[in-house]
């Protein structure tokens, strides 16, 4: 198992470094200078020359690469172009928006996967099990977006639950936080709730049919017992997974749905930060969200190859 | 009925779109290009059978025309991913456990661990936002998926007997791939060439909709639903009409593709019987 962690920390090391060069080369081939946007038209010569001095922009790209790489690894970001503030500073305010917006995003995904998959599962081939399934085709090619939108539509123009935007900030207190975040989550929830409900049905199915749940079955488990204590849990593996996966599915998704929802998140900042060249910033947002990405990647597999042993072995 | 009820929901309601989409080159009720702010918002009526937006400019029309962007986007975003992918997938089947091996999947994972989302609006800012970058932005996802298939699909193939046969024959490698692996995963990249089109067509509506994907004044279904938004508390109906565009568009694709995948796939046909 140490070894099998250690290996899968390797690639997750080298995939971060390839990963950073990459972006680095992208923003590289960005148009417009930042020196000279932040200054204004009016600005002298001298003066940009002398910011983008300031700022580094001068320096070979090999050693800019270096100094932002390295100062990622100590947890210096850069400071924003624009906001004149530690970028590092900038992302922990936003993440304190992006980051419960995907986490409750992801519990309600999880909450209406689990009854709705186990109830198909359970009676599978019958009127209920159909509409189950159509309902979550049709949950799959909503764009969550539009969801957002209609959502706004019933709960906030025509039945006044909720307010169509904006976010008051956890400093009055969790309540007005969370009731912000509650329509742009379920947005969030609906497309990815499908998906599971959908996984968790076929994983159910295939397990339902082992040998092992016939044998709890003839040892006096009523159906239902040998669901619930047999058949989920082992169909849990590939359901796990896929809650692993969703997470960055949500953090990124959270990025258009902020924009609907008008919440101060990292979406909006990475938007801002693309319209006003703030590079710095685009740079480590986008790291940011890689290696959110790959690292629960890496927890999945490492929770995986806890679980089922054989998974070892393919290193 | 051969290939089941969803094969036959799903192919009419792609063929609706596709087909007012092609109808849309030759035929459009009015001009999506010309304003007519005297004309802004009007109710359904026999002139505009979907009514006006705030430019003047008929819904339906303008459903149509988005119609075609939304679908031109997203097909050649598979095809950019197939006509890379494809042959990247047998390259590495063909060479299994080699350097290009290694070097095809590592590269796939790296693509993988990119939020799409998140490269697909970098692309499209770094370039300027246009139909064309977000083609090259969806695409660019679609290459590893399409590798990853085939090279599975590939795998599975190099090692029966025929195959073996063949080579016994004297045929190389490329021929093989070409002559008879090629033609016997047709089946698995036809199905996942569905799926990707159902993603893109997702993908160029949330490009478009934050004003990354086609610019004005060419319609898209995104774009209708961004322009719409300012408008929901007093047009709702223009809020809608765009959005059920998407969903029918995507539900078809999803429904054709399962459908597909249980015609062509005879494992499955089996387990359900």
């Amino acid at each position: 198992m140490l070894r099998f962690a250690l290996s899968r920390a390797l690639s997750l090391a080298l995939s971060l470094v390839v990963a950073s060069v990459v972006i680095f080369a992208v923003i590289e081939v960005i148009p417009g200078d930042p020196a000279s946007y932040m200054l204004g038209m009016n600005a002298t010569p001298e003066a940009v020359a002398a910011l983008r001095d300031q700022l580094g922009l001068n320096a070979a790209p090999v050693a800019r690469y270096l100094a932002w790489a390295g100062g990622m690894l100590t947890g210096d970001f850069g400071t924003s172009y624009t906001y004149k503030v530690p970028v590092a500073e900038l992302v922990m305010q936003r993440l304190w928006v992006s980051l419960p917006l995907a986490l409750y995003a992801l519990a309600l995904s999880t909450l209406i996967a689990l009854p709705v998959g186990l109830i198909a599962a359970a009676r599978r081939g019958s009127a209920t099990d159909y509409g189950i399934m159509g309902a979550t085709q049709l949950g799959i090619a909503v764009p969550n977006f539009w969801f957002a939108m209609l959502l706004v539509l019933v709960f906030a123009v025509n039945l006044r639950w909720f307010s169509a935007g904006g976010f008051p900030g956890w400093a009055g207190g969790a309540g007005p936080a969370v009731k912000a975040l509650t329509l742009p989550a379920l947005a969030l929830a609906l497309p990815q709730a499908s998906i599971l409900a959908r996984v968790l049905r076929s994983a159910l199915i295939e397990t339902l049919g082992q040998d092992y749940i016939r044998t709890a079955r003839a040892k006096g488990l009523t159906r239902r017992q040998a669901t619930v204590r047999h058949a989920l849990r082992n169909a849990m593996i590939p359901v796990l997974t896929i809650i692993g996966l969703q997470f960055s599915f949500l953090l990124a998704g959270a990025i258009i749905i902020e924009n609907v929802f008008y919440l101060p998140g990292l979406g909006r900042l990475i938007f801002q930060a693309i319209t006003q060249r703030d590079l710095i910033v685009v740079e480590s947002l986008v790291m940011l969200l890689v290696f959110a990405v790959i690292l629960v990647t890496f927890l999945v597999d490492l929770a995986y190859a806890g679980v089922d042993p054989r998974l070892r072995k393919r290193v | 009925m051969k290939g089941g009820p969803q094969l036959w929901i799903g192919a009419g309601l792609t063929a609706v779109f596709v087909v007012a989409a092609l109808v849309s080159f030759v035929w459009v009720p009015h001009d999506v290009t010309a304003l007519a702010i005297a004309e802004k918002l009007k109710p359904a009526s026999a002139t505009y059978p979907l009514g006006t937006d705030h430019f003047g400019r008929d819904i339906l029309s303008m459903l149509m025309v988005g119609a075609r962007t939304s679908i031109a986007v997203a097909l050649v975003a598979v095809g950019i991913g197939m006509g890379a992918g494809v042959p990247l997938g047998l390259l590495a089947a063909a060479n299994r456990g080699s350097l290009i091996d290694e070097l095809v999947m590592r590269g796939n994972d790296l693509i993988f661990a990119f939020p799409s989302l998140v490269i697909a609006i970098l692309i499209t800012a770094v370039f300027g936002p246009s139909a064309l970058n977000a083609i090259l932005a969806i695409g660019i996802f679609n290459v590893p998926v399409f590798a990853r298939v085939t090279r599975g699909g590939a795998l599975s193939l190099w090692t029966l007997d025929w195959i073996l046969a063949a080579r016994v024959a004297g045929k190389g490698r490329v021929r093989i791939s070409l002559e008879h692996i090629l033609p016997n995963i047709l089946n698995l990249l036809i199905v996942q060439g569905t799926i990707q089109f159902s993603l893109g067509i997702l993908a160029e509506a949330a490009l478009s909709y934050v004003g990354l994907g086609a610019q004005p004044p060419t319609p898209s279904w995104g774009r209708m639903l961004a322009d719409a938004q300012t408008m929901i508390y007093t047009n709702p109906s223009l809020a809608i009409l765009p959005g059920l565009a998407i969903v029918g568009m995507v539900l078809g694709l999803n429904l054709m593709g399962d459908g597909l995948r249980d015609l062509l796939d005879p494992r499955v046909r089996r387990a359900r019987g």
